[in-house]
């Protein structure tokens, strides 16, 4: 395909947006989905993640798992960067209809409407939902 | 009465409203693991939870909600954070316990 990235070795760069929609702690995708994102970040994708419904939740600021004997895997969300993944899309939406603003999330995000969140989609190679 | 249990967030779920229009006057609900997203104030759920509550006692499990980031501040005021100890006590309290799931 003439339109598909290469990087300085030649290899393919394709893009790759994983799609959060689960809260963290109570289902296992938001730690799978994280799981993946680390591994994928090794083959030096162009990477975005997209927060939509409850998976806003995963960002939310002050998150204290000391209490329910689980790990709390929050502060890796602010890692991603070292692993060239800035790309972090929240839907407002879905950030308005849970009380919550740009100030909650525990990295720098990017707040787009539904419709941008579609286009965004819309633009990807690869979508792995979660 | 009954003791509900709510672990869903109401956002991903209907348990939430189906369990409400089920808990009788006098009964209680007690939100646990995702079920807390609901006492979170400003959601568009705090209508539905405030209006709940002239009804029936709404707890809250602290420790789910503190892991979801979720402190005493945020929550809606007049609903009664409970700890383990505090679970076991409304169970106890309460005839039987019905878990939404």
């Amino acid at each position: 395909m003439s339109d598909e990235m290469m990087d300085e070795e030649g290899g393919v760069v394709k893009k790759f947006m994983y799609v959060n929609r689960k809260a963290p702690y109570g289902t296992i995708y938001a730690l799978e989905s994280l799981e993946v994102v680390l591994i994928a970040a090794a083959f030096e994708q162009d990477v975005s993640l997209a927060f939509i419904d409850d998976g806003v939740y995963q960002i939310k600021k002050g998150q204290d798992t000391s209490g329910i004997d689980m790990k709390n895997f929050s502060p890796t969300y602010r890692a991603l960067e070292m692993y060239d993944v800035e790309k972090l899309y929240v839907e407002k939406e879905s950030m308005e209809e849970r009380g919550l603003t740009e100030e909650d999330f525990l990295v720098p995000v990017e707040v787009l409407g539904r419709q941008d969140m579609a286009d965004m989609m819309e633009e990807q190679d690869i979508i792995l939902s979660f | 009465m009954l003791l509900h249990t709510i672990n869903k967030s109401p956002f991903d779920k209907n348990t939430f409203d189906i369990c409400i229009s089920h808990a009788k006057k006098g009964s209680s609900i007690l939100l646990i693991e995702d079920g807390v997203y609901a006492v979170m104030k400003g959601t568009a759920y705090e209508g539905k939870v405030k209006d709940t509550m002239k009804d029936v006692k709404v707890y809250v499990l602290g420790p789910d909600a503190k892991a979801r980031g979720i402190d005493d501040s945020s929550i809606i005021d007049g609903i009664e954070s409970v700890d383990y100890v505090g679970f076991v006590e409304l169970t106890a309290n309460h005839d039987s316990v019905q878990s939404w799931l």
